[in-house]
């Protein structure tokens, strides 16, 4: 009789560790396929997966077999009109397709294309960020703590008795003690039933009702419980990775931005987003636009609302303060900062910004980035901010000119962070 | 009485599976096919397309050449390029056999008839699984083997194991016994050892010639071979004598090789498997009808999968890919039945031993007894070569127009038969290559040499071919080609002598 298996619900994606295998051995391929995306389509979609196309001639597997030449004889099907000893011209096209099958089988023989999903594709991308080394250094930074349990311990306070635990102790100590004084108390009584009540056993009898007595004296003395059986629960503060985090975008919308200065912050802000992404669960986006005030404003309207006026800096810096305070405490939440502006500023308004940031804000955050668009040059802004560049390590600002700048400015600002590790090894020596 | 089971739509269930096959059972009981015990899987097309990318193995140690044929699949599948098989069956025992989810009712049941039976009585009975496949242990041994693997790649990386199956797999088809070989070799073992002891023997008794000095001629003597006979399993011989290759290395070598040879009588066996498969459903599938236990819908949608299986298109269509082997062992064996029920005057000519003899012990011991090549050699009537209109084409290099050697008429039926079954000779359709020597006193260069027959060179590939066994043997590696003059011209060496 015949075993029937409904598999239908198991054992799905067995191929999934071939798959990665072969892109694994095709990484350096795959992965110009993958910054080629890149610079083609714009970076809004490029959280999607994306086709890869690489030339056959490198992933074919030899055999030996035979080559085209020679003499040969086949047999062929759905003969029409042939007799035998026809003849038939080789046409040169035949020889040619036979020769080289390469040259006019068409684009499409020759390269091997095929999907890669979303996070393959950002695996990818990231990969060549070279991010790896900061998300250790720098992202996993934890501040908050956790209690977690950690055995008994026999000294606490009484709030954490563990009472299961202090009797469990209190029955073995009672046992113990009881045992040897029971075994005692046993013996005199025998001892003491076996002497005749006469005259000359009257001395031992009595000592031996005296020893009787003490014995279950102790043996009414022995307490029910002990500061000895006490145990109390204890617990250990263990660092907890925080797995929020919080990424404040600060845009400037005056005047001086324009539409193709925002887009490039946009572009900006989202690859930041893409690759905080995938090292938390979650992260909470605040878009914090400003031009002599500062407001918090939802994703839309941050991008596309159109705006005028003067540009005061420091209003979006305190909006950013208080913000963390209200919303973020630090030990909760990672955060990062990211502000793009032009570098217009209000010349007096920029020492306050630096005084914002240097006291206010970097103690508190992971990490902000500050990117200059399109700069005519270098702007008061630009000038203080280099001091607080100087004061903090997780600081970093880049100029970007051209849309294509906003990648390997990304690349820059994290790569920054190598020198960190180098410099501590020198101080070691 | 027993209730006749008639499926209302062409929606499945297993219930009406499991009646369906116990009415193919009666049938096949009937016609004595001899199977494994089924253990039929329903799988969905993704788990298929998984199947499709491990050669059909529900268990495959892991490669980049089964992602890529995994992704290849998805992607033309996805496409609607190509739509995916209605079943694979595996030679083990059980016989493992997985239907598509996607199948109508009808094609179950064909799908039943064709790989639940067909194929694995085929795989019972067939001389050539018997001799070379184990079908109780071959499923142990993929795990065995995945397991192994994955265990290597732990302890000496990916990349390293890589290499390994990489160059084995280049090699593959050229890793396979073609004849016994463990019996002889202990056999030669035996025979050694005698010979050792008999030597020995006699060296005891003639201890007094040990003392005339030995004649300075024989060291002249030109060194033998090395291997004394050449060999033609290049895996095996890697394996046995590779002088650079780790234990596990060795073992993945053994791996690739045994796994090789599991498959080595599927591909000699393409036309009769698919021929007796595809004749046992289309037998079964009328018995069913016959029977009345499916209706004319059913029957009309069967005949129309049965004849898009079968289908030829001639040489000089678009699809031309190739004889079908569905249709050149369908024709086959349904000749054959014919042959034994109506023959005609011809076939009293051509087959006097089978004509008017019981169809079914016929077609069983043509079953049993043959592969392809030997299966046409012996069976191709001229009425499958009429009907398919079989001619045969002779192109030679050295001349600018091709000839019609042979057409289906009684001048050519002979020919055409001969020239059809060299065709599916494996030693044909592979190179025949050799290790022939290896320089032990030099540099242990290993010389292969390839045969060569109807002139016929190799493809650009074996320089790629050669790197790859390079890499197992670690020493150079030359490839000589022979004529079939004799003459012997050096193709391909490698690494490559700088000049």
């Amino acid at each position: 009789m015949p075993r029937f298996i409904d598999r239908r619900s198991q054992s799905r994606h067995k191929s999934a560790v071939n798959r990665q295998r072969f892109l694994r051995r095709f990484k350096a391929q795959v992965k110009k396929a993958v910054s080629n995306a890149i610079s083609n389509r714009s970076i809004s979609d490029i959280e999607n997966g994306e086709k890869i196309t690489i030339p056959t001639k490198d992933i074919r597997e030899p055999h030996f077999h035979y080559g085209y030449g020679g003499k040969q004889e086949i047999i062929l099907p759905g003969n029409q009109h042939f007799i035998v000893g026809d003849k038939i011209k080789r046409s040169p096209i035949q020889v040619d397709k036979n020769k080289s099958n390469a040259s006019n089988e068409g684009e499409a023989e020759d390269a091997f294309d095929f999907q890669i999903s979303t996070e393959e594709f950002l695996d990818l991308f990231f990969d060549d960020l070279e991010l790896p080394n900061l998300t250790k250094t720098q992202i996993l930074k934890t501040n908050a703590q956790k209690l977690i349990r950690a055995g008994f311990t026999i000294q606490g306070t009484p709030a954490n008795i563990n009472i299961i635990r202090s009797f469990r102790g209190a029955i073995s100590r009672r046992l113990a003690h009881r045992g040897a004084l029971k075994r005692r108390l046993n013996d005199l009584e025998m001892k003491l039933k076996k002497l005749t009540p006469n005259e000359e056993n009257t001395f031992s009898i009595s000592t031996l009702k005296k020893e009787i007595k003490q014995v279950k004296n102790r043996l009414k003395n022995i307490p029910f419980i002990d500061p000895f059986d006490l145990r109390y629960n204890n617990r250990v503060r263990q660092p907890r990775p925080t797995a929020q985090a919080v990424m404040f975008c600060i845009m400037d919308v005056s005047g001086s931005m324009d539409e193709t200065k925002k887009d490039i912050a946009k572009r900006f802000f989202i690859l930041l987003y893409l690759f905080l992404k995938r090292n938390y669960e979650t992260i909470e986006l605040v878009f914090i636009r400003h031009h002599t005030t500062a407001k918090e404003v939802p994703e839309q309207e941050f991008f596309y609302s159109k705006e005028t006026g003067g540009t005061v800096v420091s209003s979006a810096l305190e909006l950013m303060r208080d913000i963390i305070t209200h919303r973020y405490p630090a030990s909760d939440w990672n955060i990062y900062g990211a502000q793009a502006s032009d570098g217009d500023n209000w010349n007096n308004d920029s020492p306050r910004c630096r005084d914002i940031l240097m006291h206010d804000i970097m103690p508190h955050v992971q990490y902000f980035a500050y990117v200059e668009i399109m700069a005519r040059q270098p702007q008061s802004l630009w000038e203080v901010y280099q001091i607080v560049k100087e004061s903090s390590k997780n600081f970093a600002m880049q100029p970007i000119n051209h849309v294509r700048d906003i990648y390997p400015v990304l690349k820059n600002l994290f790569s920054r962070q190598h020198p960190a590790i180098p410099l501590a090894t020198e101080n070691l020596q | 009485m027993k209730k006749k089971v008639m499926p209302k739509n062409s929606e499945w269930t297993i219930e009406l599976l499991k009646k369906y096959e116990r009415e193919i059972a009666q049938i096949a009981e009937k016609f004595n096919l001899d199977t494994y015990r089924a253990q039929i899987e329903i799988i969905t097309a993704e788990q298929m397309m998984d199947a499709y990318a491990s050669t059909g193995m529900p268990i495959y140690y892991h490669h980049w050449s089964h992602g890529k044929q995994f992704l290849t699949i998805e992607k033309n599948y996805k496409r609607g390029h190509m739509g995916l098989a209605y079943e694979i069956v595996i030679n083990s025992n059980p016989c493992i056999v997985y239907l598509l989810e996607e199948n109508t009712m009808a094609m179950q049941i064909l799908v039943l008839a064709h790989a639940a039976f067909g194929h694995n009585s085929f795989f019972k009975g067939n001389y050539l699984f018997h001799h070379w496949t184990s079908a109780d242990a071959i499923i142990d041994y993929l795990v065995f083997a995945k397991k192994y693997i994955s265990q290597c790649e732990e302890r000496y990386g990916i990349d390293a194991v890589e290499e390994i199956l990489d160059a084995c797999h280049a090699l593959m088809n050229h890793g396979v016994d073609r004849y016994r070989r463990s019996p002889q070799l202990s056999l030669q073992e035996e025979k050694a050892r005698q010979t050792e002891r008999e030597e020995f023997l006699q060296s005891q008794i003639n201890a007094i010639w040990k003392t005339i000095p030995k004649s300075k001629k024989k060291s002249k003597e030109p060194e033998k071979r090395f291997p004394t006979d050449p060999e033609e399993n290049l895996l095996y011989f890697i394996e046995k004598n590779a002088p650079l290759l780790e234990t596990w290395q060795r073992e993945v070598v053994r791996i690739v090789r045994k796994i090789a040879q599991y498959f080595y009588p599927q591909r000699q066996t393409k036309v009769m498997n698919e021929g007796w498969a595809t004749f046992w459903h289309y037998t079964i599938m009328n018995e069913l009808f016959e029977k009345k236990l499916i209706n004319e819908p059913f029957m009309v949608e069967f005949l129309h999968h049965h004849t898009n299986v079968i289908y030829q298109p001639p040489f000089s269509h678009p699809h031309y890919n190739g004889l079908n082997p569905y249709t050149l062992g369908f024709s086959i064996f349904r000749d054959l039945q014919r042959i034994c029920e109506e023959p005609t005057p011809e076939d009293k000519r051509w087959f006097p031993d089978i004509v008017n003899t019981n169809w079914v012990k016929t077609l069983d011991f043509a079953m049993r007894n043959f592969k392809d090549e030997s299966f046409i050699a012996q069976f191709l009537s001229p009425k499958v070569i009429r009907d398919l209109k079989l001619f045969a084409l002779a192109d030679d290099e050295q001349k600018n127009e091709l000839e019609i050697s042979a057409i289906h008429n009684d001048a050519g039926y002979q020919y055409i038969r001969s020239t059809l079954a060299k065709q599916y000779d494996l030693s044909n359709i592979d190179p025949n290559i050799q290790v022939y020597n290896v320089d032990r006193r030099g540099d242990r260069t290993l010389t292969l040499r390839y045969y060569q027959s109807s002139q016929r060179p190799l493809s650009e590939n074996a320089k790629e071919v050669i790197k790859h066994l390079y890499k197992l043997w670690g020493f150079p590696v030359k490839l000589e080609t022979v004529s079939e003059e004799g003459s012997v011209i050096l193709t391909n060496i490698h690494p490559e002598i700088s000049s």
